[in-house]
C-alpha cells in the first residue's frame, strides 16, 4: 500500500504526502499529529458559522469523522489543510443553517473591519498640541530589553491566547491562521472568502491588540505598569 | 505643508508595510519617518516581535477526553475500512 504518492498527489507538499501515507497505513500517531496541529484552529474557524463554542466543537468532531471517511479518496488536488478546512466549512454551514446563523463572511468581515476606531489613538498627543502635535504620549516599551526567557515564556503565550480569545471572531480567526498557523494571505482570503484588503485590516487590528497585551504584560512584569497584586 | 506620515498614521500602516503591498512612495515616507522617530522604530520592532512570538506559540493541549474520542474513532475507521 505504498502507492499513496500516485500522479494525482503531485500537488501535495512532501510533508503532506508523507502524512497522508502514514494515515492510510493506519498509524494513530499520524492522526494525533494532525489533530494537535489543526483542532484548535478548526474550532476557531467553525465558531464563525455557529453561535456557541460547544457547537463549534461538535462541528470539528464531525470534521475529523469526515476526514477519516474521505481519506482513502483524497487525491491531493489541494493541500491537506485546505481540504480539512473545506470539510469543516461544509459541516459548519449545515449546522449553522440549522442554528439559523447565516451571516455571510464578507459582511462579518466588513463589520469587523469597519466598526472600530483607528488603532492606538489613545497613545498620541492631539493634533492641536502646542509643542508635539501627534507625537507619542506614552512611549512604546522596548521589547528588545526583555529577557529572552520572558519573550517566549508560558506566561507570554498565555497572555497572547487570552488576548486572541477576546478578539471579535473574524479577527481571532485571521490572526490564528496567519500568525499562529503561518498561512499565506491568499490561503486565508480563500478559506474565509474575504477580500485582501479586509483580511489585512482584520489582521492589523488583531496584531495591534495582541501587541498591546504583550506590552502591558511586560510593563507589569517590569513593575513599571499598573500595580499588580501578583 | 503639514506632515502626512505622522506617528498615528504610521501605526495604522504597519501591517500594510510588512505585507509589502504599500505603494512605493508611501513606503519611502514610512521609512523616512522611522529614520528620524525612535519611538516609531521601537513600535515596529514590537510589532515584528509580536508576530514572531505568535509564530512560536506551542500547540494547544486538547482535553484528554476529546483526544481519546478522536483516537477511538481512528481505530474504528481502521477496523472497518
Amino acid at each position: 500500500m505504498s502507492d499513496g504518492t500516485s500522479a494525482s498527489a503531485i500537488l501535495l507538499s512532501d510533508d503532506d504526502t508523507a502524512l497522508v501515507a502514514r494515515l492510510r497505513e493506519g498509524e494513530a500517531e499520524a492522526f494525533e499529529e494532525l489533530v494537535d496541529k489543526y483542532h484548535s484552529a478548526l474550532v476557531r474557524f467553525a465558531r464563525l458559522y455557529v453561535p456557541t463554542h460547544e457547537l463549534a466543537e461538535d462541528v470539528v468532531q464531525e470534521t475529523w469523522m469526515g476526514v477519516l471517511r474521505g481519506l482513502d479518496r483524497f487525491e491531493g488536488r489541494s493541500s491537506l489543510k485546505t481540504w480539512i478546512f473545506r470539510i469543516a466549512a461544509n459541516r459548519a454551514q449545515t449546522k449553522g443553517k440549522r442554528e439559523a446563523r447565516t451571516v455571510p463572511f464578507a459582511a462579518l468581515a466588513s463589520t469587523e473591519a469597519g466598526q472600530e476606531e483607528s488603532v492606538e489613538v489613545d497613545r498620541f498627543l492631539p493634533p492641536d498640541h502646542a509643542e508635539r502635535p501627534n507625537f507619542w504620549s506614552t512611549l512604546p516599551l522596548d521589547f528588545d530589553n526583555q529577557p529572552e526567557a520572558r519573550l517566549l515564556s508560558d506566561e507570554t503565550f498565555a497572555e497572547i491566547r487570552r488576548a486572541i480569545d477576546t478578539l471579535p471572531p473574524m479577527q481571532a480567526t485571521v490572526i490564528t491562521l496567519r500568525d499562529l498557523q503561518q498561512w499565506s494571505s491568499t490561503e486565508v482570503r480563500e478559506a474565509l472568502d474575504i477580500t485582501e484588503a479586509n483580511q489585512r485590516v482584520l489582521l492589523h487590528r488583531a496584531r495591534t491588540k495582541v501587541r498591546r497585551a504583550i506590552e502591558d504584560y511586560f510593563a507589569r512584569a517590569n513593575g513599571t505598569g499598573a500595580p499588580s497584586d501578583a | 505643508m503639514p506632515e502626512r506620515m505622522t506617528c498615528p498614521v504610521l501605526v495604522q500602516l504597519v501591517t500594510e508595510y510588512l505585507e509589502g503591498v504599500m505603494p512605493p512612495e508611501d513606503a519611502a515616507q514610512f521609512e523616512e519617518h522611522l529614520g528620524r522617530c525612535p519611538p516609531c522604530e521601537v513600535y515596529l520592532v514590537q510589532f515584528r516581535k509580536t508576530i514572531e512570538i505568535c509564530g512560536r506559540l506551542p500547540e494547544e493541549v486538547l482535553p484528554v477526553e476529546v483526544k481519546e474520542t478522536l483516537l477511538a474513532a481512528f481505530e474504528n475507521w481502521k477496523a472497518n475500512r
